[in-house]
């Protein structure tokens, strides 16, 4: 695949989370446009990971720590093989697999998750356990900056740079915005970085909408030897619809019809452009 | 030798069952280098330090956090370990709650909590360190089997299937040295209770460290009245061996149960949840701690002043049987 057609895949990601979020009546809007265009490198050209053997133990893994922004995740793993697209017509729906959060009856899911928090410890047992196994699998987080204050988080950057997983990489989505507001007014989480790295942490910032940062960030090895990596994404809530762009009423907003459409000419016009 | 001819003086007495828990763990740990130990600073109290010693592979050590404990044994048990977390039953309960529903149960990952100087076993530590809510937050969440062995065999065999089983578990034990209750009946599996003694007129059911009490108690009211009482070791929770219950309550005789684990929402009201269900009105009674700020004292202590003991057992039962 090359570099234009992974562009034109996130366009493309966007307009099917928001077909899905339109139908569904439901869905973390804003979250999953900021966080798709990780999604699309991790699945794309990342993640080790095969949708006919998706169990396999030397598989890269993946848990969505900010399990709310599911349609991102579900529109990529769709795209990406591990189930029809078509399958999403029932999201949120009575009966369906396919809810509000990640769930592990869906194939390409490894874990559970939605409450917050609980992302990264999971994924340092999974990297200990590459460890031990000697095995060189990578394992990978996305992070919510809201979900940042869960102590648990705080707990886990402990023991990942105690146990020196330099085969583990949390990424954080780095929107700078919550359900009630920034996070500055919210929780006061400035200064990421330089908590991180005082953690043991490597870290590296880039842009979370340029797909090229993020492969390098992802695919270079780790950051530092012994030292687990610290993906800063800095990224914009709502990205690609101009009038959801850090507009907090999109936090779990769903278009109305005419904003659906709008917002489909804006990405139709993105298409154009690349 | 028939059960209810067993003197109290013919129990053999063993050691706590949380020292049988890291035996065993060391045993299995001989043969399978998949057998992995999550501690939070607990291997003292849980008696891993030779573990450690022996298998420094295998104990992985996260500190006080109990929510990282949990969620790190998830990942280990993901990746394929036969993960044990281990950590004191108050905290690991409680502050881990959210991460035993979702990343243990919820997720389906096969790790066996286990809940260390459990209910009262901290004695005049107080409430921070007791576990009197554990049964009763587990019952209420979906795909966790929970354990609470009587003696060293129920134990080690408890320790021995979780390690083969592929589902949550969790399992609680106490730091007081344990006789030995059924020498005879060597076979113990999860949702089958053990029955230590036979009669017909009365049956006590009860679980952990409140099994012995219950037996000594049985005796006594044999021995004082002729009470003939059945004891039941209900060492798992839940699933709940309704088989049995039902088998217990079909002669119409009182039931008693008894359970280091306050009287809401325990063994007791499990029990009596299903015998009421089914249409049994047998007398029936709950023992355990009552819904009040729990009084000082050691764990005899504490069993003593709540009646979870040969004498306050016994009481109940002559009351029950109407002597």
């Amino acid at each position: 695949m090359t570099n234009k057609e992974l562009k034109l895949k996130s366009v493309f990601l966007r307009k099917s989370l928001l077909k899905y979020i339109y139908k569904a009546k439901a869905g973390h809007t804003g979250g999953s446009l900021s966080c798709v265009d990780t999604l699309n490198v991790l699945y794309n050209r990342v993640l080790n990971v095969d949708p006919n053997d998706f169990r396999n133990p030397n598989r890269d893994r993946y848990i969505q720590s900010k399990g709310h922004c599911v349609e991102a995740l579900f529109v990529t793993l769709a795209d990406r093989g591990f189930f029809p697209m078509s399958d999403l017509e029932t999201l949120c729906q009575y009966k369906s697999h396919y809810i509000g959060h990640p769930t592990k009856k869906v194939n390409g899911v490894e874990q559970n998750t939605g409450a917050l928090g609980h992302g990264l410890p999971i994924c340092v047992g999974e990297a200990i356990a590459a460890k031990l196994d000697d095995k060189d699998y990578r394992v990978f987080t996305l992070l919510g900056d809201g979900e940042l204050p869960e102590g648990s988080n705080w707990e886990a950057f402990l023991s990942a740079a105690h146990y020196k997983l330099d085969n583990l990489y949390a990424i954080l989505d780095y929107n700078k915005q919550q359900i009630t507001g920034d996070n500055s007014e919210v929780m006061n989480t400035d200064s990421v970085r330089e908590k991180l790295q005082s953690f043991g942490w490597a870290v590296k910032e880039v842009d979370g909408h340029n797909l090229e940062e993020l492969e390098e960030a992802l695919n270079s090895g780790p950051l530092e030897k012994g030292k687990p990596n610290f993906i800063i994404a800095h990224t914009i809530k709502g990205k690609g619809i101009s009038y959801m762009e850090r507009n907090l009423k999109w936090h779990h907003g769903v278009p109305s019809p005419e904003q659906y459409e709008l917002a489909l000419s804006e990405l139709n016009e993105a298409v154009a452009q690349i | 030798m028939e059960l209810d001819k067993i003197e109290e003086k013919d129990l053999k007495m063993g050691e706590a069952n949380q020292v049988v828990f890291s035996e065993t763990m060391q045993a299995l740990a001989e043969t399978d280098k998949d057998i992995i130990a999550v501690t939070s600073d607990s291997r003292g109290s849980g008696k891993l330090v030779p573990f450690g010693q022996q298998f420094p592979k295998q104990i992985v050590e996260v500190g006080i956090a109990e929510q990282n404990l949990v969620g790190v044994a998830a990942g280990l048990a993901s990746a394929g370990k036969k993960t044990f977390a281990v950590s004191p039953a108050c905290f690991l309960s409680a502050r881990a709650l959210e991460q035993i529903k979702n990343d243990i149960c919820y997720s389906d990952n096969p790790v066996t909590l286990v809940g260390i100087s459990s209910g009262v076993s901290y004695g005049a530590l107080g409430t921070t360190h007791h576990s009197l809510h554990d049964y009763a937050v587990l019952r209420a969440i979906n795909n966790i089997t929970i354990v609470a062995p009587a003696d060293n065999f129920e134990t080690e065999q408890a320790v021995r299937l979780a390690a083969k089983h592929d589902k949550p578990i969790y399992m609680r034990f106490g730091k007081k040295a344990m006789p030995f209750l059924n020498e005879e009946n060597k076979t113990f599996e999860f949702g089958k209770g053990r029955v230590v003694r036979e009669g017909e007129d009365l049956a006590i059911i009860a679980c952990g460290e409140t099994v012995y009490p219950a037996w000594t108690a049985a005796k006594k009211l044999e021995d004082e009245h002729g009470i003939k009482t059945t004891v039941v070791s209900m060492h798992t929770i839940k699933p709940l061996d309704v088989k049995l219950l039902e088998a217990l309550a079909q002669n119409g005789r009182p039931i008693i149960t008894v359970e280091e684990h306050m009287v809401n929402g325990g063994l007791g009201e499990a029990c009596a949840s299903h015998l009421f269900q089914n249409g049994y009105k047998n007398p029936f009674k709950i023992m355990g701690i009552p819904d009040e700020y729990t009084v000082t004292g050691s764990q005899v202590e504490i069993f003593d002043h709540y009646g979870i003991s040969k004498e306050g057992i016994y009481e109940e039962g002559k009351k029950l049987v109407k002597i």
